[in-house]
């Protein structure tokens, strides 16, 4: 579907509301070709699960119109800010686009969730979500945003935003610019010796003589281990 | 055009079908003492080393769903297991209100490759449980006649751990293990308070070499991937590469074993097996049958391995083929732990899992139910990956908050963006594991109507637990709270109760399946003899986790690959002495 074909059947559904307009930028092509070139990238799969990614990636469900109000919530959801890049920086909306074809299960959920944002919208506004300007779109979030604080009206919107809020958090921080914003250090070879000093001394902590004694000396790592017969 | 079954190769020594740990460990030994083997596979090659196959060491965003699981493994993208709970084509049933997960993986190492590489060695009593309570059966063998065995899986695969100097938690010999991260030490200081006892973790990972062909752990946390330079143990990477090497192990892949054959007399002869790639038929001939294939899994073939002398499957005149079977008892509970919120970020990863755990530390005398359970410890700064940050809106509402501040759950914004930093590394998560009582009436028998798509018939599962099981669950929920006060951490969800037998697993997602073809002196009560030798077909043999007569409160794998060890070397001696 292209977008005004999307336009026309968002219209065609809306029973009452009167026009209505989107105002975004598409998705942005090369970002999401980037982060979903599922086949491109060998990371130790074998020739079926290449050939299923392959597959996966050349489907279309989600339709730039939908991307586009993904895009837009995703930024809201996690914005650039002084330490990293905003959502779309990272390339979650390509994220969002594979994950509800390889998981059929999120499609009717997001689909209809961006449906009901895009009512809420119209209802109030007159327009889309996207159409909507970013006060209006503050005002919609807030509806929706704090499950434990939502008017029964809201609710299926809330849900689907709670929904929304996990897949943008863990797009963002599984991807570089997420792992490095929130500062994890690890998969790379190293030698654990133990929790740093300054740390065991904030938590008022200390490896007693008993694990010291049987624990890893760090320099034994490279010689082979002999028993007392 | 006929149907044709091939021929394939000479006539081995031995015929081994699945190369997991007990196939592996008999592959090494019978080919290292100089016999022909074949070594049927039914998935397909596999080596952590091999660029093609290597997942240790990639970023989530190398994958489009962040590592999630796929119909082709459950573990997700990165994890060392081909398949899961469900394999295409090839179903299992399950009896009307009765319910057994059943996980399967395909490929050369079987589950060895994800397996948490937790290895404990049974003790002394878990031999001898019908002595001691009267429930269940006792082994036809000791402590003391296995112990040899253990020693020696230690020290030729390498396990860390401490000599705990208690009883039914024998020592051995162990490599060092890595310190307790920031969370275990909590954990330790918080069971230290309660008596209950928190102890370096027993995990066949490197932390000092054992020889020349391994390297040691550089601490990615990543065995399930994998490890590339085989600082871990997997069959594929420490038993079936040396069965290799010798020259006399011949690797057969996509090789689905359907039935053994049988002579006239009654003896094993070989293996039928359908070649997953071409799908043609074929005969493999061996003097002796050692079947490896996972409990249910071999179970499922000498079921179906019918004759005139067999009627009712191979070396089942006792009718016990496919009873007994049982998995370990598992409940969970994770916890948020206030004081790591806003932690100092550094590089925790250390080895996969736990580096501490809690080994079985009551008197079944003073409780309600049978058998123990031990503890089972998870949490840190993890990497970030498919399902990272879910349900920050169950914290940022309630917990981490200033004094006088107030904060609504979930939102959005900088804000938001900020909670998933300060509560990144604050959850533990606790995981029992204990023993079931094995009851002949736990079962997996063959399914009378449905076959998978090479036409072998497939299993069906009848599994309920009983009491003992549920108030053993029940009693991990208490622990776990108790050790989750003792750390001033909270308790995450509802705490299960009654109405869903306190959060007790499923029977078979333990992954423990054991006792389906155990071994006894009553040939009427038991299909194997204590040399894991059939009663009835005395070159046939079976070395997964078939033979258990019960599942201690220990993960099974330690004791497959000592009793694997034990009748191989049996096996090496009766064909020496032309016995069989
Ligand atoms: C997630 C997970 C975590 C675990 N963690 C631990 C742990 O920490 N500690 C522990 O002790 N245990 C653990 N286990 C259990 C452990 O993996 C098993 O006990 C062990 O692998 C069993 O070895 P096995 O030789 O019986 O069978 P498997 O390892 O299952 O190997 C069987 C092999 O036989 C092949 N096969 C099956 N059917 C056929 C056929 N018809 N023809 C030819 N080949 C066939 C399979 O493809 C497979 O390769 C874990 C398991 C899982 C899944
Ligand atoms: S934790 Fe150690 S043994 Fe395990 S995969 Fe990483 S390097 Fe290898």
């Amino acid at each position: 579907m292209n977008r005004r074909e999307t336009l026309k059947a968002l219209a065609i559904s809306t029973i009452g509301t009167g026009a209505i307009l989107t105002g975004c930028d598409p998705v942005d092509k090369t970002k999401a070709a980037e982060t979903s070139g599922a086949a491109a990238e060998l990371f130790g799969q074998t020739p079926e699960e290449i050939e299923r990614n392959r597959k996966i990636a050349a489907e279309k469900f989600l339709t730039a119109a939908e991307l586009s109000t993904i895009t837009v919530l995703g930024d809201w959801i996690i914005p650039k800010d002084e330490k990293s890049g905003s959502a779309s920086d990272a390339g979650v909306p390509a994220f969002i686009d594979f994950i509800v074809k390889d998981q059929p299960r999120l499609q009717t959920p997001i689909r209809g969730g961006l449906r009901w944002i895009d009512m809420k919208a119209a209802n109030m506004y007159g327009t889309s979500f996207t159409g909507s300007s970013k006060e209006q779109q503050q005002v919609i979030l807030d509806l929706i945003a704090y499950p434990e604080d939502v008017l029964p009206e809201n609710k299926q919107g809330a849900a689907f935003f709670t929904q929304l809020r996990n897949l943008v958090a863990m797009g963002f921080f599984s991807s570089k610019m997420g792992i490095e914003d929130m500062g994890y250090q690890g998969n790379k070879p190293n030698a654990w010796d133990g929790v740093p000093e300054d740390v065991l001394k904030q938590y008022n902590l200390a490896y007693d003589e008993q694990t010291l004694k049987e624990c890893l000396k760090i320099e034994d790592r490279g010689k082979i281990m002999e028993w007392p017969a | 055009m006929g149907f044709e079954i091939k021929t394939k190769g000479e006539i081995y020594d031995a015929v081994i079908v699945g190369s997991g740990a007990g196939g592996g460990m008999a592959a090494k030994i019978l080919s290292e003492a100089g016999l022909k083997v074949a070594l049927l596979e039914a998935g397909p090659d596999y080596d952590p080393a091999d660029p093609a196959q290597q997942t240790q060491l990639k970023w989530p965003y190398q994958s489009p769903r962040r590592g999630a699981s796929t119909p082709f493994r459950a573990g997700g993208d990165f994890d060392a297991a081909y398949g899961g709970w469900e394999i295409e084509g090839e179903p299992y049933m399950r009896d009307a209100g009765t319910e057994f997960d059943w996980y399967r993986s395909r490929m050369i190492g079987g589950r060895t490759n994800h397996w948490g590489r937790i290895s404990l060695r049974f003790g002394p009593h878990d031999f001898k449980r019908r002595s001691l309570d009267g429930l269940g059966e006792d082994w036809p063998i000791s402590y003391e006649e296995i112990k040899p065995y253990y020693d020696r899986v230690d020290k030729m695969i390498g396990v860390y751990g401490t000599n705990l100097n208690m009883e039914n938690e024998p020592d051995g010999f162990f490599l060092p293990p890595p310190k307790p991260r920031l969370h275990e030490l909590l954990i330790k200081e918080a069971g230290n308070k309660i008596n209950v006892p928190v102890v370096a973790a027993r995990k066949s990972v490197l932390t000092r070499p054992i020889n020349d062909s391994r390297g040691s752990c550089f601490f990615c946390a990543q065995c399930n991937r994998g490890c590339s330079v085989y600082g871990d143990f997997s069959s594929s990477s420490v038993l079936v590469k040396p069965a290799r090497k010798t020259g006399n192990t011949e690797v057969i892949v996509n090789a689905m074993a359907r039935e053994v054959s049988v002579d006239a007399q009654g003896k094993a002869t070989g293996v039928f097996y359908v070649d997953r790639t071409d799908l043609q038929e074929y005969h493999v001939r061996g003097k002796v049958v050692v079947l490896a294939a996972s409990a249910c899994e071999s179970a499922r073939l000498l079921l179906n391995s019918k004759s005139a002398n067999f009627p009712d499957g191979l070396a089942n005149g006792s009718g016990v083929v496919g009873k007994y079977l049982h998995d370990s008892t598992g409940a969970s509970r994770s916890a948020f732990i206030p004081k790591l919120m806003d932690r100092k970020r550094y590089n925790e990863d250390g080895t996969i899992g736990m580096h501490v755990y809690t080994p079985w530390w009551l008197d079944n005398k003073k409780l309600d139910f049978a058998r123990g359970y031990h503890i089972e410890y998870g949490g840190g700064m993890g990497m970030p990956g498919y399902g990272f940050g879910g349900g920050i809106e169950r914290f940022n509402g309630k917990y981490g908050l200033k004094a006088g501040e107030t904060k609504k759950a979930g939102g959005y914004g900088a804000s938001l963006k900020n909670d998933y930093r300060r509560f990144y590394g604050a959850n533990v998560g606790f995981a029992g594991r204990g023993e079931s009582i094995a009851l002949e009436s736990n079962r997996c028998e063959i399914d009378p109507k449905v076959v998978d798509k090479y036409g072998i018939p497939v299993l069906r599962f009848h599994y309920q637990w009983t009491d003992h099981e549920i108030l053993q669950a029940k009693h991990m929920q208490d622990t776990f709270e108790q050790i989750i006060d003792s750390m001033g951490g909270i308790a995450m969800g509802d705490k299960p109760g009654k109405e869903n037998m306190y959060g007790l697993a499923k029977p078979g997602q333990i992954i423990h399946e054991v006792g389906t073809t155990r071994m006894g002196n009553d040939k009427n009560k038991s299909v194997l003899n204590k040399n894991c030798q059939a009663h009835e077909v005395n070159n046939l043999f079976v070395v997964d986790g078939g033979p258990f007569v019960s599942q201690a409160d220990k993960n099974p794998t330690w004791t497959i690959l000592a009793l694997s060890l034990k009748t191989s070397e049996f096996i090496v001696d009766q064909l020496k002495k032309q016995n069989i």
